[in-house]
């Protein structure tokens, strides 16, 4: 009896689907595989929705894929299957081997040939330029942006007698150098801790001052770039801060994030450098005392200081779909960049809104007077029309130079090597992996 | 004599009946295999639609790096300490266990539990024990004993960690092993040399050592074969390679090389290197340590 009943649901349940299947007409599926997890996931769902329920032509189907690196993975595993999504999240170390694979269908092509006309130039420039090739044109939506900025911890500031820090115009690296001093001889462990060390105080340090990365325009120019962090200032600028480390002015707490930030929350460092994407998880994880936050300290030297440049993810649109489907991916992509997502995506998250115009509207909205955090990273990305210099960075197998600038920087931290070593060895490592890069694309 | 042969009325049978086997060993084993050696031999793009072959360029490009040499040492050394301490700790412990007579139940599951443990957990494990910001341990070595424990920086204290949070893991497994070697040794020879007045050390050391040799043997080639590959958990989790590269072993840097950094050609000679090493361990193991090996029932 039983048999025949789960029997008869099994029917009812077929034809329920074969009814849904062919009664309207199917909109058509758009996919996006991203790394959004959590709360941030969330917000990528209510993007979703929202473009779903404004018309009924198409679906976006967003999918959670792991981890950035796990995200990429996966897409090169579907291109090689030719069942490649529409639209993959791919984080900005990324860049160059997407732009390289030949698999993509670049946006501003997509959004011209759907008849989007779209004003570039309204755009925040500094995100923009990441993920533009060598002739300007956007290859990449921008979507999830942060840059490093400086916190502090309020209480122990005012305990060691030190002012607070302006949330505009940097402090110079020799006033931090007195700032950590205070701070230790007022009985604090330590005084500064930074979370990706080669984001932060070689990609950013060049970026900030002006100082090439890498040669080539830092690789938008041609795979036959070089390094060129061996040069006098990033050097001395990583020997200062070894020397810090005498006095436990600064000290290392780990190649990613969780370390550093374990420290400044248990109050063992005063000043902790991360991105801004630190401020919702500081404002979660801290209780007991007050933080604010700060540009990136600059050189003494450095009257005007660039823009910082930017961490984070694009969105790649994949080609070799059906031509239809298209429509659809750049219908989303423009809801995507328009002013309510981008709003709504900056409240939520803390990373950057895209376009000038939802910048200029949270600012006529008064946000950034009841959220001040939020704008100090904004300000300092923006604060100068970016350089050849400071617009990004664009090199292959930028993932394995960054683990060797951070193996390199761990050895000069543990007294293996002197930062002049380090520096160089970081060069010449990372130069071989770019001329095996170059050697794929020959 | 018993018969051992089985005997099919037809002759497809016993291969329709291995099919299975035969299929899975090769689209899980042989056909990623090969794939892997046809890769080493080539550079291309991630995406695959460039693809050159280039011989043995990649071979060439990794031995003539001496950090991939450094890493082989690293390899060898993170395998023979974690053989080394899970291999006396489990039979230690075994040994123990064997004697113990009550609760006996308990005690064995308790001893084999860490086993049903994943590397990566383990390392996440030891991690919050011995972390310098987080660890409990080290905070307490650095407030009781002033000791400055800190294998972010210091080489040697990151290797210790790993070795511990490997070998802690795989006590468990050598355990079961050992444990299950003792009970086959027959009572009625230890209680001969106990009569003839032989001490308990001389008595493990002249009877119960050699015949757990065949034991000892396995345990040591799975243990070698376990921190090759199964121990990539433990690294990930704990150290990612440093600091400095100093807990880079082959299989973390396959992985490095591979999947994060998309470089395919690299990687698959790599993943070639370690497997003709991992088939020369063991054969040299055979080939030498077998002999000395006693089979007895």
């Amino acid at each position: 009896m039983a048999k025949i009943k789960a029997l008869w649901l099994l029917i009812a349940v077929g034809l329920c689907f074969s009814f849904a299947g062919s009664a309207f007409a199917k909109p058509i599926d758009i996919h996006w595989w991203h790394a959004m997890r959590g709360a941030r996931g969330e917000v990528v769902q209510q993007i979703v929705d929202s473009f779903n329920n404004s018309q009924n032509e198409y679906r976006v189907v967003a999918t959670y894929k792991g981890a950035y690196d796990e995200v990429v993975n996966a897409g090169v595993a579907a291109v090689r299957a030719k069942k490649q999504p529409h639209i993959l999240q791919a984080f900005e170390v990324g860049t160059q081997t997407m732009m390289m694979s030949g698999a993509i269908y670049p946006v501003y092509e997509l959004m011209a040939d759907n008849g989007y006309k779209i004003d570039w130039s309204q755009y925040l420039q500094p995100v923009l330029s990441y993920y533009m090739n060598a002739d300007g044109h956007l290859m990449s939506m921008p979507f999830n942006s942060s840059t490093p900025v400086m916190y502090y911890n309020v209480d122990l500031f005012k305990k060691a007698g030190i002012p607070m820090l302006s949330k505009e115009k940097p402090i110079t690296w020799d006033e931090l150098g007195e700032i950590t001093g205070k701070l230790v001889k007022s009985g604090v462990e330590g005084g500064l801790v930074t979370a990706w060390q080669s984001w932060t105080q070689v990609e950013n340090y060049s970026a900030i001052h002006n100082l090439p990365f890498a040669s080539k325009a830092n690789g938008y120019e041609g795979l036959d770039t070089e390094l060129m962090i061996n040069n006098d200032k990033v050097v001395n600028h990583i020997a200062r801060l070894k020397g810090w480390m005498a006095d436990k002015r600064f000290y290392y707490g780990g190649q990613k994030y969780q370390g550093p930030k374990s420290e400044f929350i248990a109050q063992n460092a005063g000043v902790y450098i991360d991105s801004i994407s630190g401020i919702a998880k500081l404002k979660s994880a801290v209780k007991d005392f007050t933080w604010d936050l700060a540009p990136l300290p600059v050189e003494s030297w450095m009257t005007e200081p660039q823009n910082s440049i930017i961490g984070g993810a694009s969105l790649w649109v994949f080609n070799g779909l059906p031509k239809k489907d298209y429509a659809g991916v750049a219908a989303f992509l423009n809801h995507l960049a328009g002013n309510e997502s981008q709003i709504l995506w900056h409240k939520e998250t803390g990373y950057f809104p895209i376009t000038l115009t939802a910048y200029e509207q949270l600012k006529a909205d008064g946000y950034y007077q009841e959220n001040p955090l939020q704008e100090v990273g904004i300000k300092q990305l923006t604060r100068r029309i970016p350089t050849k210099i400071s617009r990004g960075l664009r090199l292959g197998y930028f993932i394995q130079i960054r683990n060797i600038i951070n193996e390199e920087l761990e050895l000069v931290w543990n007294d293996t090597k002197t930062p002049q070593q380090a520096m160089d060895a970081s060069v010449a490592r990372s130069n071989e992996k770019l001329r095996e890069f170059e050697n794929i694309y020959k | 004599m018993i018969k051992k042969r089985a005997y099919f009325k037809t002759r497809s049978l016993p291969y329709l009946l291995i099919l299975p086997q035969i299929v899975i060993t090769v689209t899980f084993f042989y056909w990623p295999a090969v794939q892997g050696l046809l890769a080493s031999f080539q550079v291309s793009d991630p995406f695959g639609f460039r693809s050159r072959f280039v011989w043995f360029d990649n071979f060439i490009t990794l031995f003539s790096d001496p950090l991939y040499l450094k890493s082989m040492l690293t390899t060898l050394i993170f395998s023979g300490s974690v053989a080394v301490v899970s291999i006396t700790c489990g039979l230690f412990l075994a040994t123990m266990a064997n004697r113990v007579l009550r609760f006996t139940t308990l005690t064995r599951t308790l001893l084999i539990w860490p086993y049903a443990i994943a590397p990566a957990i383990s390392g996440i494990l030891w991690l919050f024990l011995l972390h310098p910001s987080y660890g409990v341990v080290s905070i307490s070595l650095e407030n009781w004993f002033g000791l400055d424990w800190n294998p972010l920086l210091e080489s040697s204290h990151a290797m210790l960690l790993i070795v511990m949070a490997s070998a802690w893991k795989n006590i468990s497994y050598n355990f079961v092993f050992f444990l299950a070697g003792l009970q086959a040794v027959p009572h009625s020879l230890i209680e001969a040399a106990a009569m003839d007045g032989a001490s308990p050390f001389r008595r493990f050391w002249a009877i119960t050592f050699p015949m757990l040799s065949p034991t000892m043997f396995f345990v040591t080639v799975m243990t070698i074969i376990f921190s090759f590959f199964e121990s990539f958990g433990v690294i990930h989790a704990v150290t990612q390679g440093g600091p400095g590269g100093s807990t880079n072993i082959l299989v973390y840097k396959v992985y490095q090389d591979g999947f994060i950094g998309l470089n395919l050609g690299s990687s698959s000679a790599q993943s070639i290197v370690l497997m003709l090493l991992i088939v020369l361990i063991t054969t040299l193991q055979f080939k030498y340590v077998e002999r000395k090996v006693q089979y007895t029932g």
